[in-house]
């Protein structure tokens, strides 16, 4: 060790008095911007209904109790198709989601410069629209019901399912693919021994995760009239009948707790 | 018999790796390749077999120019040569089993290597080789399940499995202990003289070079500056290659068996440095 300890300066400081003075200035500023934010959302607000809330909450609530139990049989039916749309919704995405990944990928897609673009565009069109959008817009053009739906959710789950593959083709160890090329195989043996198996594990964790998603999802596009729970939602809605929305709302939750549980189960039987 | 013609790789990024290198090694000879790191082993090696494409100059595996080949004619040449890694490279989720026949996919149809169903003397190799490597015991193991040693065996019976005219072996040692590797080497260059296969091996143990091979080649930015046997490499020759350094530890490892250079030993894990990511690149778009 060279000098002695009185060489070194003693004081160590992250940032410099300046930074830490900016860093204080920029707190303050959005603080500020929050106080001016606040005053702009509440110009409209009529603090008359605001206090009236908990008084409206506790009406709509007792007309919600108790449930209408005996109108769950009636609900069979708008179950099944609410389960059948999301189901065939995510098979539908993940068949076109496979294509699209590998094509988005950089270390896979024919072209950096004109394919990739074009299926990241696809991708990010698809993510960038709610499911219930699609489904209205569905609806308007395929008819009201359970294809609409299924459709919609497809249409949403493509870029979902697709971005998270093609992210995981990125990760895979370039080595593997290198050694399985080495041995003179064809693009499509290496797709198969070397890139495949790296991604098999995401690739299922992914397609029950959006499942899962898609559970939740397709409970509600009934409300714009493509079938399943949603729409039993809205003629109860409609003629007021609060009994019965308890009932769906319990209902929604159970299938979305199964289907949560199906999934963890299924992610952690492949990981 | 392999001959390198004034072979040259300029990277993208205006790294040149290799300079105008002519080489050539006859049959069934072993020839260590040594050199620092970024002296250009990885890439002259891969240069070969086109996972880097080289920039000017030629490859001639007999008779063949691997250099001026289409795809389908590559494909069909790369089946000749074998390849094995540094860390192994083994499809770490298929099984030992697929691993080896895996060697055989330039051979097969998709269909047939898609549903695992190799002709029966693809899969009577594959069990010989596995027992020549000593790993008859865990045809049916996962290749993550398995030690480096044994994981480096597989890499080996894989390459075989080609039934190449020419191995391309890049450090193969270099993540294995001492003992280990040892027994990778010995075993490597057997395998070579039972069958009177020509071998590159690019090395960054001198001692263990200078143990097991006949010939070496020094390489340095890019340039072939030794050309050898190995008892020919003395302080002059190693300063030339490495730079200036105390090399008289080194030297005297080679007649010992086991002592190893610590600093061998440490510079084994900085391999892959400098373009390594351009490097990655270029070997994936073997795919595209």
């Amino acid at each position: 060790m060279a000098g002695t300890p009185a060489s070194f300066p003693q004081a160590w400081r992250k940032r410099t008095t300046r930074g830490e003075l900016l860093l204080w200035v920029g707190w303050l500023a959005l603080v500020a911007l929050f106080v001016f934010c606040w005053e702009v959302m509440n110009e409209n607000t009529m603090w008359f209904f605001v206090v009236d809330a908990p008084a409206q909450a506790l009406d709509l609530g007792s007309r919600m109790v108790p449930p209408r139990w005996s109108y769950l049989p009636a609900l069979m039916k708008p179950l099944w198709d609410t389960i059948n749309m999301a189901t065939l919704g995510t098979l539908l995405a993940i068949v076109m989601a496979i294509p699209v990944a590998f094509l988005a990928a950089r270390n896979t897609t024919p072209s950096e410069r004109f394919v990739r673009p074009v299926a990241l565009l696809g991708i990010v069109a698809s993510r960038s629209i709610n499911a219930l959008i699609w489904a209205l817009l569905l609806v308007a053009i395929i008819g009201p019901g359970v294809p609409a739906g299924v459709v919609a959710i497809a249409l949403r789950s493509v870029g979902f399912i697709a971005k998270l593959l093609y992210e995981a083709i990125e990760e895979i160890d370039a080595s593997q693919v290198e050694a399985v090329t080495a041995t003179g195989a064809s693009s499509a043996q290496v797709i198969d021994y070397a890139i495949v198996p790296q991604i098999l594990p995401a690739f299922a964790g992914i397609c029950v995760f959006r499942w899962d998603i898609n559970i939740r999802e397709s409970a509600v596009l009934g409300l714009v009239g493509a079938g399943g729970l949603g729409l039993a939602l809205q003629d109860s809605l409609n003629v007021l009948a609060w009994p019965q929305v308890t009932v769906i709302f319990v209902l929604i939750l159970l299938t979305v707790l199964v289907s949560e549980w199906v999934s963890a189960r299924v992610r952690h039987a492949i990981i | 018999m392999l001959r390198l013609v004034n072979l040259t790789k300029t990277y993208r990024t205006g790294d040149r790796a290799l300079t105008d290198v002519s080489l050539t090694v006859e049959p069934g000879q072993v020839v260590g390749l040594i050199g620092p790191s970024g002296a250009g082993k990885s890439t002259l090696i891969r240069c070969i077999n086109r996972l880097v494409e080289p920039s000017s100059g030629q490859v001639f595996l007999g008779d063949t120019e691997l250099t001026g080949l289409g795809r389908g004619a590559l494909r069909r040449s790369r089946r000749r040569i074998g390849m094995i890694f540094q860390e192994y490279a083994l499809v770490e989720r298929l099984t030992v089993m697929e691993n080896v026949l895996s060697g055989r996919l330039g051979y097969v149809g998709f269909w047939r290597s898609f549903f695992r169903r190799f002709p029966p003397d693809a899969v009577s190799t594959a069990y010989r080789l596995l027992d020549r490597v000593g790993l008859s015991d865990h045809v049916d193991k996962r290749a993550d399940a398995l030690s480096g040693g044994q994981r480096q065996r597989v890499g080996i019976a894989r390459a075989l499995a080609q039934d190449p005219d020419l191995l391309l072996i890049d450090e193969p040692t270099a993540s294995l202990d001492p003992k280990t590797s040892r027994q990778i080497m010995r075993l490597i260059v057997e395998i070579c003289d039972e069958s009177g296969l020509p071998a590159i091996i690019n090395i960054h143990d001198v001692a263990l070079a200078q143990q097991f091979v006949r010939r070496i080649i020094g390489l340095q930015a890019g340039r072939v500056v030794f050309d050898g046997p190995p008892d020919q490499l003395d302080e002059t020759v190693l300063t030339t290659i490495y730079g200036e350094e105390d090399w008289s530890a080194t030297i005297r490892t080679a007649h010992d068996d086991d002592a190893v250079d610590p600093t061998e030993q440490a510079e084994g894990h900085d391999e892959r440095e400098t373009p390594a990511e351009i490097l990655d690149r270029e070997r994936m778009a073997g795919l595209s």
